[in-house]
This record gives C-alpha cells, structure tokens and sequence, in this order.
C-alpha cells in the first residue's frame, strides 16, 4: 500500500514503513536507545529528504521511547532522580549543541562532519563495550574466586553535591552526571539523534550504574530530549512529516513494548555485546562509505546555499 | 526571455495553413494520502485550412509535459586524504522538478537545433546553467548529474516514438506521472513539426495539488508550525501510552 508523504513530498510503501518502526522499536526497548542513530541511515536510503528523516525521526524516538519507559516504570526500572539530572544537563548541552551546528553549517561540510563524528563516537563506544562484555562473560563463565570490590572509590567520589540515587544504588555527586548530560546533549544535537547510544555506556562505565536501570532511565531522558528537538525542527524548519510519523511510530511503540520484554529475559553481559555489535556494525557501514568510491559522485540538494 | 521574443516573432509571421488543437484527459491531478503516480492521456488533431502541399516533409509530433523549475544546488564528492567529501558545489538555476518530452521519432531527426533551442525542447534546454562560476572548470557536468539522478528518480524521460500519429491527422500518447510529484503548474506542450521546422504550437497545464488530509497537514505545518510540533508530540506520547496499556492488557 503507498502512501504520500505530504511534507517529504515523496510516496512511499506504508508496510515497509511500519515494519522498520517496529524493527527499531524492539532495539529501543531492549537497549535503552532511541533508535536514531540507526533509523535516520534507513530512511535516507528509502529515499526520505534528509531534512525531513532526521526531523521527523525525533518525533518517532518521543514515542517509542515514552511507550518504553511506561512498561519500564511499572518494573521500578527507572532513576527518576538520576534522569532528572542528566536531563537538565542534557537540554543545556543541546541549547550549546544548537548554536555549534549553526557555526558548522556556515562553514559548510556538516554533513562530512556528522558522519565522521558518528564514526568516531559509534567506533570507540562500541570496541569498549565489546571488549569489557566479552571479558564480563568469561568471567562469568569461570567459576567465582572473588568478587572484584563492589565500590573503587576515585576522583568522582571526592567532588561536592552529593546526592543519593536509590533506584541505581549509589551516592555520588550530582556534579559528573550533570556534565555527561550536557556532553550527550551537545552531541545529540549536532549529530540529530536522541544520543542514547552514549548515555547507555556513559552510565554503566562512568557513573556505575546497573545496567537494568540504565535502559529505563536513558530512555527517560531521551523522551525529553527528542520532543524538544521535534519541537525546533517544526518550528523553524517545518520538516517534521506527521504522516511518516505516525506510520513510524505504530511500529516502533509496539516494537518497543516487545523489546521490553526481550530486554529482561536477556543476561546483561549478552545485552550489552549485542548493543556492541550493532554499533560497531553500523560504524563500519558509514566509514565503508567515506572510504569506497561512491557510485554517484554528484548530490542534489535544495535550492540557495 | 528567449521565449517572450519568439512569441512576439510569431505574430509578425504569416498565419500557417496547419495548426494543433489538443486535449488531455485531466488538467488536475489530486495528491490524495494514497496517490501513486497517474496516468495522462494526452490527444489531439491537425486542423487544415487547405491541402498538405505535395513536397511537404512528413509531419511529426513532439509533447512536452514541464514541472515547475527552480535553482537546484549540485555537489561533487572527492577524494581528499583517503574519505570522499563533498567539494565543489554549484547552483544550477534552472531544474524543472518533472520533465518528459514524448515523440513521434527522434528528437534529434524530427526538429532542426535551431527550433530546439528556440522552442526549449530536450532536456539540455530546460536544464540550465546561466552564470556558472569561473573557478570551475567542465561546469556541464554539473546539469548532466541533474539530469542523471532526475532520469533515475523517474522524473526525467525522453519517449521516442510514443505518440501515435494517424493519418497525419489524429495523434495520441500517455505520459505517466511518477508518485513523487511536487505541486504546481506543470505546463504541457504539443509541437507539429515539418521538415524539421515547427509549424505550430499548442499549450495547456496541469495543476497538480495537495487535496484532504495531505492539504491539511502541509497547510498546519506551514502556517501554524508551533501548535504543529507540539500536536506531533502529543500524537508521541499518545501512541506510546497507547501501546503500553494494551500490552499491558494482553498480559493479563
């Protein structure tokens, strides 16, 4: 069945449309992450105007991401308080985000600039997450000498501010998850995604935090996040498709339920090198890009500069 | 411009013994939520005023169906230090965003370059580049990517040999237009040829729109963008709510 994309302005079939929500859905949910960094590709390949994917995508994550973190509230899985403050880093750093991209785009190469920064972040995140999980899962599977010391104090533990989490189990400062936060911020706003696929390690190796927290708690954020980069897209672009939207986001709330559900029956060791390898995967698609002569060398773009 | 001038020229020029009267089967296309290109039928007949001179050519007949142009930017990737980058860009300032040209022969055989030009028949016509700039060398490769990526999108053809020619009478063809239509005036013209020449021209448009929902929804996010975007996230947050109850109700 085709359906016409009034704002894309192109046609597109509604079943596959649907079937990629619900694809992404299931990994939102299972992994705590919006989604983005894998749908935004997807929809430029089905030939969505970019502007129009990464707009409309935002949209798309507030959604799964929101049906997500329900199914994860009613399981206690959620640091409210931890959430509360990474948000609050979060919309600083994309206010700074925004301002950066604008600074980009006047220098031209925003597009070469995202890609690489995709590479760069998507790579290192994924090589130390496969390797810490591979080794969490030998270590797993030999028999307990000794537990390793449950709290190593470091220099995060000496800074001011601080506040106990009691849904993580922890009670640090608010000061490092503050600026993890706005780092996330700041690159979820240039690279036009939600930036869970950061946040995730960035709690579980930075702050500590249990993995089964974690998921629902970066979903939480990112919920925020999204709904306002939706908001300034539609305001000063008007690139957000409600109809794309909407066909995404059926797919991807019901995918994200499943993923839920998934989530839980899965080990955290097996969750955490599955996410790995998916971010290594589409890490090495992007850099095969920039690397392998393109077929066509020449790009269209909109009118003006 | 060039066009202006010649419309001026032609009433200055004798009345021709043949001329064109068409017709299409539709002079609007509705982009509806499940529109998936349309079929135009595209006739038409000669009307004679007195008999076909006996050392007259054969006559031909060219259709032109024109979306509307706009400046279109084009960039090329190259190499440097190991990744593909984009590079030069120019802006081409004439692109329709269709454009088909479907015949009784060949383009190139059936009118002379003169009338080609003249008349802005063929896709080096309507795909232009006034001021290219001077840093840039070979800037025609820039209008022949145009061109590449449009026929690849379907946007772009040239038919040969499409149009029915009976008689030297009636003359008939359809064009088809792909699904990933833009709005707008999307200006149709019939050409007789002879001995290369044009003869006569007939035109007409087709308004292609956005009806219903598809309307609604662009006009929404247009003019009232800020009630738009929170409406989106509501609609978000309302699915998102909506899946998890009913998984929840599932479960029990």
């Amino acid at each position: 069945m085709q359906v016409y994309l009034p704002i894309a302005e192109v046609s597109v079939n509604a079943f596959l449309l649907l079937g990629l929500g619900g694809i992404v859905g299931i990994l939102s949910g299972m992994f705590g992450v919006g989604g983005g960094f894998l749908m935004t590709p997807l929809l430029f390949f089905i030939g969505i105007p970019p502007a129009v994917a990464v707009a409309t995508e935002a949209n798309q994550i507030v959604a799964s991401s929101f049906s997500g973190v329900l199914a994860h509230l009613r399981r206690k899985t959620v640091d409210l308080k931890m959430g509360t403050v990474l948000l609050l880093g979060g919309l600083l750093g994309a206010a700074i985000g925004v301002q950066i991209f604008k600074m980009l785009k006047q220098l031209g190469q925003v597009e070469l600039l995202v890609t690489l920064c995709y590479v760069v972040f998507l790579g290192v995140i994924g090589s130390l997450m496969f390797v810490e999980s591979l080794r969490a899962i030998r270590r797993s599977k030999q028999p307990v000498k000794s537990l390793p010391p449950r709290k190593h104090h470091s220099w995060i533990h000496g800074l001011p501010l601080k506040m106990r989490f009691r849904q993580s189990q922890l009670y640090i400062s608010a000061i490092p998850p503050f600026i993890i936060g706005a780092l996330v911020g700041i690159l979820a706003a240039i690279m036009g995604v939600g930036g869970g696929f950061i946040m995730v390690p960035a709690m579980i190796y930075i702050l500590g935090m249990p993995t089964k927290v974690v998921v629902g708690t970066s979903l939480f954020q990112i919920i925020f996040v999204t709904g306002f980069t939706t908001l300034m897209h539609a305001t000063q672009n008007y690139t957000v498709d409600a109809v794309l939207a909407v066909l995404l986001l059926i797919g991807g709330v019901i995918g994200a339920q499943i993923g839920t559900r998934l989530g839980v029956r899965l080990k955290a060791e097996q969750l955490r090198i599955l996410l790995a390898i998916m971010v290594l995967a589409v890490c090495g698609k992007l850099a095969f890009d920039l690397i392998v002569q393109p077929s066509e060398l020449f790009s269209l773009g909109g009118g003006g500069h | 411009m060039i066009r202006l001038l010649f419309i001026s020229l032609l009433l200055v020029l004798p009345v021709r013994a043949e001329e064109v009267v068409g017709a299409l089967s539709q002079n609007r296309v509705a982009i509806t939520a499940n529109f998936d290109g349309s079929e135009i039928f595209v006739y038409g007949a000669v009307k004679r005023e007195a008999p076909v001179p006996e050392d007259a050519g054969p006559l031909e007949v060219a259709i032109t169906i024109e979306g509307p142009s706009e400046p279109i930017m084009v960039r090329e990737k190259q190499r440097k230090l190991g990744i593909w980058v984009n590079s030069e860009a120019v802006e081409v300032d004439q692109a329709p965003a269709f454009y088909t040209v479907a015949t009784t022969g060949p383009l190139e055989q059936i009118i002379s370059a003169t009338d080609r030009l003249r008349h802005g028949i063929g896709l080096d016509k309507v795909v232009r580049l006034v001021g290219a700039p001077s840093n840039i060398d070979m800037p025609e490769r820039f209008t022949d990517a145009v061109v590449r990526i449009k026929k690849d999108q379907g946007l772009y053809s040239i038919q040969e040999r499409t149009v029915d020619l009976t008689e030297e009478t009636l003359f008939r063809t359809t064009i088809a237009l792909p699904a990933n239509l833009v709005e707008g005036d999307y200006r149709t013209r019939m050409y007789l040829m002879r001995d290369r020449d044009v003869i006569s021209v007939a035109e007409t448009t087709i308004v292609v729109h956005k009806s219903g929902l598809e309307r609604l929804i662009y006009n929404m996010a247009h003019e009232q963008p800020l009630l738009y975007g929170i409406l989106s996230i509501l609609v978000a947050l309302a699915a998102g709510w909506g899946a998890s109850e009913a998984f929840r109700m599932l479960r029990r």
